[in-house]
């Protein structure tokens, strides 16, 4: 690990960053056993604005938020804004299979109102009880967003949040997670698959394939060109076939 | 009526105090799939309990020396190579203890295997209290972290919670929990007081809370329980101790078990 240098700051001070990027990031590279994962990866993310992070699976989407979570070796530079609280809502838990009440898990972060915290995110208080374990995959993504934003962070990290969850239970989740960008000003920073989230939930796209192959407005871009982006053309589909579909 | 001599009472306590800090660190131990690291750690103590008595100095130091070795040994292996913990104590413990049998003289072979109540000092049962409520401290201190940090790294890591760091604290508390145990039931079986009752826990509990709590319960109960047993039917406590808590084991399976059968008939009624 001796090649490799990681540089994660966080401070105001960076002449190359304007005051209202809330992420920096830049020649970021990452390499596991000799093998490229990542490299020249280099965005910027403004305060309150949501980054939908796409690419075909294997493009390094999870690797780029493991290391802005400082969670593995990287080459490059990762500048977070000294006053962020940070979020996260993984994909999935690794171990749920013992006995921890929901109220218990929330209460690890939450001392006061549980109930208004878990009817923040559309669950009843009758969830408290059950075991963690025992929620289906739509109720245990809502419970890890009331965590996520029971302290008020600015950044919130989601690993494709809707996944293993029914299709009916997603656009809720969405729509709770644009709702706390608009009301709360949150920053939002999004691994997705699913190209409509994107153009509808989305101010930015980040697509990925070990590199960079588009990083800018999500309104820039129609369904058709960002699949082509992609998957290459091959995939894409026209707008007309794209709604039918 | 129930007569006991100094060295039961001595041995008594130190079943209290191990006992009920043994089980409550073992709910993590168990929660985290670890049982067999536990148990393979308490193994490990054994070179270490051979130089006490080669040397003359008191054992729980040696032991002690040997966990905290290999809890640094593991750790730095976990970080810098692709090894699981499992590996890892497994290669440690066996090395242990071929080394360990090697050197413990023969006549003190049996006892540094399976303990001797009746060879706990004053001076060990105060060093016991004082260590145990210590370890409890720190382990009701970093137990949130620890839950948090076993459902998932990066939601810990999120969350500032220094992951590495607190599983260290955890192992090294688990190092000392086991060697202070060993006078008790010796190093082949003093893994168990970390995993028999928590695993008997686990079985009968919904809560974190309560999982915990029953886990130290019944950690003390086997540990006083298989002391108190063996004063009768003049046997090592240790294997004693280890049986009260697979009682207590079976006894949560059958339970859970007939309470399950029992709301099945109620919801088809």
């Amino acid at each position: 690990m001796s090649d490799v240098h990681r540089t994660q700051i966080s401070g105001a001070n960076q002449s190359q960053a304007e005051a209202s990027d809330i992420l920096v990031v830049s020649e970021l590279g990452v390499k596991s056993q000799n093998k490229t994962i990542l490299e020249e990866i280099s965005f910027k993310v403004k305060k309150g604005t949501s980054l939908a992070i796409v690419g075909p699976n294997g493009g390094g989407k999870t690797t780029l938020f493991r290391a802005l979570l400082n969670l593995i070796p990287y080459t490059g530079m990762i500048r977070w804004n000294d006053e962020i609280r940070m979020g996260y809502v993984p994909q999935s838990l690794v171990s749920t299979d013992f006995p921890l009440s929901v109220a218990e898990f929330l209460r690890f972060k939450c001392r006061t109102d549980l109930e208004a915290c878990i009817r923040s995110v559309g669950l009843e208080k009758e969830i408290l009880r059950q075991s963690l374990g025992s929620l289906s995959g739509g109720e245990l993504q809502r419970v890890l967003i009331a965590w996520a934003i029971v302290d008020d962070p600015s950044v919130l990290l989601f690993d494709e949040p809707t996944s293993g969850v029914d299709i009916g239970a997603e656009e809720p989740i969405y729509d709770k997670v644009n709702s706390l960008k608009k009301e709360v000003g949150i920053t939002i920073l999004l691994i997705t698959h699913n190209i409509h989230v994107v153009m509808h939930y989305a101010d930015y796209v980040l697509a990925l394939n070990k590199r960079v192959l588009f990083f800018g407005d999500s309104k820039s871009l129609t369904h058709s060109q960002l699949l082509s982006i992609i998957y290459g053309n091959e995939f894409a589909l026209s707008e007309e076939e794209y709604h039918k579909e | 009526m129930i007569t006991l001599s100094d060295t039961i009472t001595f041995g008594l306590i130190v079943g209290v105090f191990v006992g009920l800090t043994a089980g409550y660190l073992g709910s993590i131990m168990v929660s985290r799939h670890m049982a067999l690291v536990g148990d393979a750690l308490s193994h490990v103590a054994l070179p270490g309990v051979a130089l006490g008595i080669l040397f003359n100095f008191n054992p729980f130091i040696g032991a002690f020396a040997f966990l905290a070795a290999t809890v640094i040994v593991t750790w730095y292996l976990q970080k810098s190579t692709t090894l699981s913990v499992e590996a890892i104590i497994g290669v440690l413990f066996v090395l242990a203890l071929a080394i360990g049998i090697l050197i413990t003289p023969e006549v003190d072979l049996l006892e540094a295997l399976f303990g001797d109540v009746s060879k706990i000092t004053l001076t060990d049962t105060i060093i016991t209290v004082l260590v145990s409520v210590g370890v409890l401290l720190v382990a009701r201190t970093i137990y949130e972290k620890l839950v948090v940090s076993m459902i998932s790294k990066e939601l810990a890591i999120a969350s500032r919670i220094k992951v590495e760091r607190i599983n260290l604290i955890y192992l090294f508390l688990v190092a000392i929990i086991v060697a202070v145990g060993i006078k008790e039931v010796g190093t082949l079986l003093v893994g168990a007081l970390v995993i028999v009752p928590a695993a008997a826990a686990k079985n009968i509990s919904s809560t974190l809370s309560r999982y915990s709590l029953m886990s130290a319960i019944f950690g003390l109960a086997s540990a006083t329980l298989g002391i108190i047993l063996s004063n009768y039917v003049n046997v090592p406590a240790g294997p004693l101790v280890v049986i009260v808590g697979a009682t207590i084991f079976a006894a949560g399976v059958a339970a859970s078990s007939l309470s399950r059968r029992l709301r099945s008939i109620r919801n088809t009624i």
